[in-house]
């Protein structure tokens, strides 16, 4: 193993994605769990980085930590947090999915590692650098896959129409 | 030395040039201001500490250190001190990605005259933009105080309202640059190419969301003194008020620029090379238009401020919504039209 | 690819240690001496009712849930923005049409929003 920049940072972020995830999980306060989960999006825009993925990395950083985090800031601030206490009473299926959860978890584990470790994938494609750029997602996107980009479209007014009925009920 | 040493120390003096030239442009900037407001009211406006008064910005930083930290016994306190950390982080890394001049030759090596010329360079800007939200939302709901909540609120969703207009609008550049690049872009607005000319409704549009982003007047309702005393930093003091203060002018200073790089041609000089000027002269000149021309954005900036009244909520979230957004897509809309029927 | 994000890096450390440096000065040099009052939340110098952390309105949450749907449709719209002006003319017109409907649909989301009054502050 080379002790190039990318091996360094890639440590650095890993690990440090790992700690934020940790201690996202583990803050009682869901104020700093949500802080603590916008400085995990930077460290995986940071190792999208490292794989060459920029236009990916950049996103990670404006709809992730610019727009969807936002929300989550804005929901935790909109519930009571007096009510924290009831929403962790006990619950049958939150146990149940828990445990689904782990297992899938475990099954993705393993899978990361068997892979990892045989070699297989360690490798980036040669093309990987410019297959990150907007250009090359842009000319694909809008040519050859021009239909999902428009049932894309179609699940973003699908939202819209569920958060307005959602809400609906508030306004009157 | 190797290479690469060289590259990060030429990188580090650029930074730390670029970053005390902002800090003293902020300090003086409040100084402008003071100075214009008065001016505008028929005042005198601070002229007793130095000539002019042209020490007060150095006076006042002294003073603001010297104040009590006070963080008030309800408050959170390791957000309340995390909020304006975050504020100033974004005002001052923004830069970043702006040429601020082109090319020059010094001791028989090319420096580009930006910290960092990479690929994703607007969508930097635009990211950063989208991370500011951050510091008023958690500013506001850490104080534990009704004021700073109410302001906090109103301004994240000012800012995330305006946020899609500003990224609507700086579409319609890419779209005729085809590219993220500052540097490309400025380069492509040689003569009088300008994008103002070029996409007059692209820079209304962006001009009206900067002034929005930025919390300035007539957009300036997360501090409307009136009824919020200091919406989002009505609880902070000392420094941590100094950050929130520093990084509303920073911000109005890099958004000066990145209206000046976008739609007023950057540092370029207009037909600066067909009067045969030395090499060296002619760069100096193009820094001095990038600077001019930040200047002049920055006392437009001061010059609204304290000429137009605040806008009611309603108000601001309509002409958000139903004007801005619409009039941005279908400049959009309108700039591929017209590129679509100029291709051949 | 990864030199030129390098610089960027650089001022994103400078930042970060102007702000921690910043925050932490005026504890360090500024007098100290709190009292119950001088720490007591401000509320137009009476004794505070309440506290802070009480619900608001659901529009805030609905701008919210509005910005995230149409930032989407932004970035989207970027991979398009950029190539755009390099496509020939055919593919140009079709990638145009494409845009065109994605805009489109959008936009029907915006309207029904105003519609429904979603977007409408009183």
């Amino acid at each position: 193993m080379q002790f190039t920049l990318e091996f360094v940072l890639f440590v650095i972020f890993g690990l440090g994605a790992i700690a934020t995830a940790v201690l996202m999980i583990t803050r009682k306060n869901p104020i700093m769990s949500a802080i603590f989960l916008v400085v995990n999006f930077f460290t995986v825009a940071v190792i999208y980085l490292l794989l060459k993925a920029q236009f990916i990395a950049i996103i990670q950083v404006l709809v992730y930590m610019g727009a969807i985090m936002v929300l989550f800031l804005f929901v935790i601030m909109l519930l009571n947090l007096q009510d924290e206490k009831k929403l962790s009473e006990q619950f049958t299926y939150k146990k149940i999915t828990a445990v689904l959860l782990s297992i899938l978890l475990a099954m993705l584990l393993g899978t990361t590692f068997w892979f990892g470790f045989s070699g297989k994938y360690l490798r980036l494609a040669d093309t990987a650098e410019k297959l990150g750029t907007a250009e090359s997602l842009g000319k694909l996107l809008f040519t050859v896959y021009s239909f999902p980009v428009i049932a894309a479209g179609m699940l973003l007014l699908a939202g819209i129409v569920g958060a307005v009925v959602l809400a609906k009920k508030k306004f009157d | 030395m190797p290479e690469w040493l060289i590259d990060i120390l030429i990188t580090l003096t650029k930074i730390v040039i670029v970053e005390g030239v902002i800090l003293t442009a902020v300090a003086y900037s409040v100084y402008a201001e003071r100075r214009v407001s008065a001016f505008t009211q028929n005042r005198i406006g601070p002229n007793r500490v130095g000539p002019a008064g042209l020490l007060q910005p150095l006076v006042d930083v002294v003073k603001l250190l010297m104040k009590e930290d006070i963080v008030p016994a309800k408050a959170n306190r390791l957000v309340h001190a995390l909020a304006p950390g975050i504020s100033i982080l974004v005002a001052l890394s923004t830069f970043a990605v702006i040429p601020f001049g082109d090319k020059i030759l010094l001791a028989g090596r090319e420096i580009k005259l930006q910290i960092a010329d990479v690929n994703i360079g607007i969508l930097y800007i635009l990211a950063l933009v989208s991370l500011g939200v951050y510091g008023v939302t958690l500013s506001g709901w850490s104080s534990n105080s009704k004021y700073s909540l109410l302001g906090g609120l109103r301004s994240s969703a000012q800012m995330i309202s305006y946020e899609l207009s500003m990224g609507l609008a700086v579409l319609g550049v890419i779209l005729i640059n085809g590219s993220f690049e500052l540097d490309t872009i400025v380069q492509n607005q040689f003569g009088w190419k300008w994008n103002i000319i070029l996409q007059p409704i692209g820079f209304l549009t962006f001009l009206v969301s900067a002034f929005a982003e930025t919390n300035r007047t007539p957009f300036d309702l997360p501090e409307a003194e009136q009824e919020l005393v200091g919406g989002y930093h009505t609880e902070y003091s000392s420094m941590k008020f100094a950050m929130f203060f520093l990084a509303e002018y920073a911000n109005v200073i890099v958004a000066s620029s990145v209206i000046t790089t976008l739609y007023l041609g950057g540092w370029q000089f207009p037909y600066l090379q067909t009067f045969g000027l030395p090499d060296m002269l002619v760069s100096i000149l193009q820094v001095l238009a990038f600077c001019g021309k930040v200047f002049l954005m920055v006392l437009f900036f001061i010059w609204v401020r304290w000429t137009i009244p605040r806008f009611r909520y309603d108000q601001l979230m309509n002409l958000g919504w139903k004007a801005m957004l619409p009039l941005a897509l279908a400049n959009l809309v309108l700039t591929a039209i017209i590129l679509t029927l100029f291709k051949t | 690819m990864l030199e030129s994000y390098i610089p960027i890096m650089l001022v994103l450390s400078f930042a970060l240690i102007f702000a921690v440096v910043m925050i932490n000065l005026s504890s360090l040099l500024g007098p100290s001496k709190p009292d119950k009052e001088k720490l007591s939340t401000y509320e137009s110098g009476m004794e505070p009712i309440g506290t802070a952390r009480e619900r608001f309105s659901v529009k805030y949450y609905m701008v919210a849930v509005s910005f995230i749907l149409f930032d989407l449709e932004v970035v989207f719209l970027y991979p398009w923005a950029i190539s755009f002006i390099n496509f020939p003319k055919a593919e140009m017109v079709y990638s145009l049409i494409v845009a065109l409907i994605f805009i489109f649909i959008l936009f029907v989301g915006l309207i029904y929003e105003y519609k429904k009054g979603v977007l409408k502050w009183d």
